[in-house]
């Protein structure tokens, strides 16, 4: 399977990156080499494996439903681009 | 006097002890060296201030009982850091000072230890060179234009030079044995679970583990046991009793039983490689270890998987870098899509690039099966072979890598080239158990070359053990020579 | 049941069409903390007060989850007579939004904490089973406001991370009356529950309607929209009408219907395509590597389903058997645990049937008209239940006992002391009362005798001065007995 640049157009978008017109050529390159790479997976005949859903063999934890964590707005807030004392500021989406 | 920075933690420990040096004058040592080290450009940020006062303060109130009395440590700039810049390597958080400690470093301040400076490494782990760093290739004490390796490649650079007297690193996919190995260190990348990911910027998180790099074995034993424990703020924390592993540690070995997997005998494996391995095998065999050769049949189906699992999960876990909140925010941007592209675009670098939109493809709608999916079915057998393997043998003996350290910008053109260094260290991650990475020898070029030993999930004691006798008896001894001074 | 029949079709050129209606219905658990963080869930705090690091997501910040929204979700699971799923596993749903700071929502996609399960309604045409296909644990996202400035987006994360309940119905649904009695009966079982307050306004409920038409009788579905988090229940009504009407009108004009999400516009009273949405939809689901897979143990579900409180249908049934209640009845009285707490205590006190009577009338009303909770119901039930007997036992008229209800309200007195201080006790004894009407029969003989000349209409003016007179406290049945007495003589 090769990936075309139409195709890494739609993935970047999805990434929301995006992409410089004069580094498709050579991301179109790279990646195509990548999942080359990759595809020796096919190889393999999988289908009686069942796919890993954890590394490690227990169950989730859990914690008490106690409020421990919040009201640090100053800390939540000093580190956004965009100052303002109350809210996050993003520029206006457009629906 | 004599310079105490190129003994090893252990030694250092027992002269802070016993009183040969206040932690004051060891951590001038080590800010001296630090200061005519920026060739080698391993740290991203210094924090002498910070530690002239915490030495001060140990010293006008020791406590000798600690794991690491008054010892000043730089760190991987992967671990978040109270009030102190974490850039994960990366422009998308120049500018971001985290408000919390990682758990892990929170470990190692709470032993007596305290933060030197933060280290260079590739940009959000992902590099086996340190060359995807905003903040510029770090270089190999090893040799002028070599690289130190990746990702943590500032950590393993600042240790060999005598910039830290040990630090620590993550490892996803071989980020501590790797340079570890390239540098003529010692590197463990501990059980999955055994070191809290809190506070750790991630990158993979099912893979992602931190763990010490040290230069010798018995220090390494002694990072771990400092960094390590059980973590409430981690849902894959494992819960368990704390080791004693530095005192613990022994060189018997008799009796034990080595696995020597026939997959890891690789093409174009240079001779060098295969001579440290036979090397290896004769100490452990010279000591009364058994070796027993195995198979691990999906070994060279790891790295693919790997290289679909990690860029699937950093795909996800870099999400949250979008310039809303904390971090980079491009300057254009009308609306908040264009910001988000923007923002993204200009704050990430090529490979990071590259691996979100690996990523991003192989979960997408449609591929999901082919990739993905598939790629979790083979971690399942991945990690069934060293199941398989770990009920006839107590550890597994490999080199860590298939070279030693190579030149700035030799592989940096070639993705899939550059993978495949870490071809040895890749299956481990994937099935989550521990692998230490000790120096055994050198190639022609006098370069280090690295022993890797595999254990199973929480055989870590083991493995450290097994390491110390191959240490005493190889009599490897880094000959780094200071020559960017 | 009563014998209306079910009748709600969109009538096009060509003939009928049904409606068929799904609605995902995301429900926030009753928890004091988030499901991966300890911040609040508090309602209405100050913006970006309830948000930890992990709500924002920091970097290296790791969820960890709260066991009472697990537990929380088997006992609606269990309520909606589900299946509990003894393995489920928490996902992530990746797209980028403001307000979703984490870049993905962890959710549950392939495994399910709750699987099949059913709801049943009362509807006028009979009772109708409304299928459940699932009910997932998710995060909640933050709010954007749009409106505070006019070239940026404001950004409060208090809501982020707030645990909710998804509940996915079957397309079981037929009319925007079915979908009204479905929400309402989904809010009741989890109030009951406590699993959920129900609060629409408040955001607490809220659903994606899912909308189709077909001919009448096809058996194939039609094309589905998604209308998106609509917040009340008479929006999804409005919502659903517009779109079934669009959709018929786009069939019978030979055009396609997109399978797309739209949104209900309240202002206009429309739905319209959310065209921006669209090319996010691949959500690149996978399992959250942060998270485990979550087993529950047999013997938790085992120990919930046995502390689970009387659910309505079971309540309804027991109203109709031990308190004689009729269907209508009972099923009012069983809409709200309150409801029905207060209407038992009530009924140990007085009489069962005629408790529920006065219930639903004017202590209804009374509440509805100061929007009122029965909870906060400013009479007590052991008072309440001390009025009823007073009517029960003839001691005052229902005219008398709304007057005394009044007096309740205000003075916040018991019904026996208000009767006595007022003298408002029924006058009861015939010859007490016999005396009184010869009195009122000889000052207007002039009336006496057109009534007896056969002007009957004449006998409310009789019944009206004896009530003048004794104030209306004359026991109406007697005075018509005494009165049509006399007058024949």
């Amino acid at each position: 399977m090769s990936l075309d640049k139409e195709k890494i157009k739609h993935v970047a978008k999805l990434a929301r990156i995006s992409v410089d017109e004069a580094k498709v050529d050579s991301l179109t390159k790279d990646l195509n080499s990548i999942f080359k790479f990759i595809e020796q997976l096919n190889e393999l005949n999988t289908d009686k494996v069942e796919p890993l859903t954890s590394i490690l063999n227990q169950s989730l934890r859990s914690r008490k439903d106690e409020i421990r964590d919040g009201k640090i707005r100053e800390k939540i807030l000093k580190n956004s681009p965009k100052e303002n004392e109350e809210f996050f500021v993003v520029p206006k989406v457009v629906e | 006097m004599v310079d105490i920075t190129n003994q090893s933690l252990n030694d250092i420990i027992e002269n802070i002890k016993t009183k040969k040096i206040s932690s004051t004058d060891l951590t001038k040592a080590y800010i001296n060296n630090i200061q005519s080290a920026k060739k080698l450009n391993a740290f991203v940020t210094t924090t002498f201030d910070h530690a002239l006062d915490k030495a001060k303060q140990f010293d006008n109130k020791p406590n000798f009982d600690q794991l690491l009395p008054g010892i000043p440590l730089a760190v991987k700039d992967l671990f978040c850091t109270e009030n102190i810049k974490t850039t994960a390597g990366s422009n998308i958080l120049n500018n971001f000072i985290p408000s919390y400690e990682s758990t892990v470093t929170k470990n190692l301040w709470n032993n007596g230890s305290f933060l030197l400076g933060k280290l260079n490494c590739d940009e959000f782990a992902m590099g086996s060179s340190n060359e995807t760093s905003y903040y510029g290739n770090v270089i190999n004490p090893v040799g002028d234009q070599l690289v130190p390796g990746g990702s943590s490649g500032g950590s393993s650079s600042a240790l060999a030079a005598d910039l830290t007297p040990a630090t620590i690193g993550t490892d996803t996919g071989g980020s501590i044995r790797q340079p570890a190995s390239f540098t003529g260190t010692v590197g463990l990348k501990p059980t999955y679970g055994l070191c809290s990911r809190w506070g750790i910027v991630a990158f993979a998180s099912s893979l992602d583990q931190a763990g010490p790099m040290t230069k010798t074995i018995k220090d390494c034993a002694i990072m771990l046991e400092s960094m390590s424990g059980f973590d409430e703020k981690d849902s894959t924390s494992i819960n368990k009793k704390k080791e004693q592993y530095s005192k613990n540690l022994k060189d018997n070995i008799k009796g034990l039983k080595i696995g020597i997997p026939k997959e890891y005998r690789v093409d174009n494996m240079p001779k060098e490689i295969d001579e440290l391995w036979e090397k290896g095998k004769k100490i452990l065999k010279d000591l009364g270890a058994q070796l027993i050769d195995i198979s691990l049949p999906h070994t060279k189906y790891a790295l693919p998987t790997y290289y679909i699992v990690a860029p699937a999960e950093a795909s996800s876990n870099l999400a949250r870098y979008d310039g809303v909140r904390y971090g980079y925010r491009s300057k254009q941007g009308k609306d908040l899509i264009e910001m988000y592209e923007k923002t993204r675009s200009e704050g990430f670098g090529d490979e990071v690039k590259r691996r979100i939109l690996i990523g991003t493809y192989v979960l997408s709608s449609g591929y999901y099966d082919a990739y993905y999916l598939k790629a979790q079915k083979v971690r399942q057998l991945i990690k069934k072979d060293f199941d398989d393997s770990f009920t006839k043998i107590d550890a597994i003996l490999t080199p860590s890598t298939p070279s030693s350290a190579f030149k700035i910008g030799e592989k940096t053109n070639d993705p899939v080239s550059m993978y495949l260094n870490d071809i040895f260290t890749v299956p481990v991650n994937l099935a989550g158990i521990p692998a230490l990475s000790l120096p055994a020898g050198v190639d022609k070029q006098g370069y280090p070359l690295g022993l890797q030993l595999i254990g199973k999930a929480l055989d870590e004691q083991k493995i450290l053990n097994i390491g110390y006798a191959i240490e005493k008896n190889c009599r490897f001894k880094n000959k780094i020579k200071r020559w960017w001074l | 049941m009563s014998k209306e029949k079910f009748d709600y079709f969109i009538k096009g050129d060509k003939g009928k069409y049904e409606v068929v209606i799904g609605l995902e219905v995301h429900a926030q658990v009753l928890s004091k903390s988030k499901l991966f963080s300890g911040s609040s869930t508090k309602f209405g705090a100050d913006p970006n007060n309830q948000v930890s690091l992990i709500d924002s997501a920091f970097p290296g910040m790791l969820p960890v989850i709260n066991e009472e929204c697990i537990k929380q979700a088997v006992r609606t699971g269990l309520g909606l007579n589900a299946k509990i799923n003894n393995y489920s596993v928490f996902d992530r749903k990746n797209y980028f939004y403001a307000d979703l700071p984490q870049g993905y929502q962890i959710s549950q996609y392939k495994h399910p904490i709750v699987g099949e399960g059913k709801v049943l309604l009362d509807m006028p045409y009979g009772s109708k089973e409304i299928g459940i296909e699932r009910l997932h644990l998710e995060q909640d996202a933050g709010k954007s406001i749009h409106d505070m400035d006019p070239t940026n987006t404001y950004v409060d994360l208090n809501r982020s991370g707030i645990a909710l309940m998804e509940i996915v119905s079957k397309p079981d649904l037929r009319s925007p009356d079915e979908v009204n009695a479905y929400i309402k009966k989904l809010r009741s079982i989890m109030r009951y529950l406590g699993t959920c307050d129900g609060n629409m306004q408040e955001g607490s409920l809220r659903a994606d309607v899912n909308v189709s038409v077909r001919k009448e009788g096809d058996k194939n579905f039609g094309t589905r929209c998604e209308i998106k988090n609509v917040n009340s229940i008479k929006f999804m009504q409005m919502a659903i009408e517009y779109e079934a009407t669009r959709q018929v009108e786009l069939i019978e004009n030979g055009k396609e219907i997109d399978q797309e999400t739209r949104l209900f516009d309240t202002k206009k009273n429309e739905t319209r395509s959310m065209r921006s949405k669209e090319d996010a939809h691949d959500y690149r689901y996978f399992p959250d590597p942060d998270l485990l897979p979550l087993k529950l143990e047999q013997k938790l579900i085992d120990e919930l389903k046995k502390s689970l409180p009387e659910l309505p249908d079971k309540k309804k049934e027991r109203f109709m058997k031990e308190y004689g209640l009729n269907a209508y009845e009972a099923n009012v009285l069983v809409s709200e645990k309150e409801i029905s707490d207060y209407y038992e205590e009530v009924a140990k006190l007085s009489d069962k049937k005629l408790a529920a009577t006065w219930m639903m009338g004017d202590l209804f009303a009374m509440l509805n008209d100061k929007g009122l909770d029965i909870s906060k119901s400013p009479i007590s039930t052991k008072h309440f239940a001390e009025l009823v007997q007073s009517i029960k036992s003839g001691e005052i008229s229902g005219r008398i006992a709304k007057e005394v209800f009044e007096i309740m309200l205000e003075t916040g007195d018991n019904p026996k002391k208000i009767i006595e201080s007022k003298g408002l006790k029924q006058q009861s004894d015939p010859k007490e009362l016999e005396k009184m009407i010869n009195e009122i029969l000889s000052k207007n003989k002039d009336k006496v005798d057109q009534y007896k000349s056969g002007k009957d209409k004449l006998f409310g003016f009789f019944v009206g001065q004896v009530m003048k007179s004794s104030g209306g406290k004359a026991n109406p049945q007697l005075t018509n007995e005494i009165l049509k007495k006399l007058l024949k003589g």
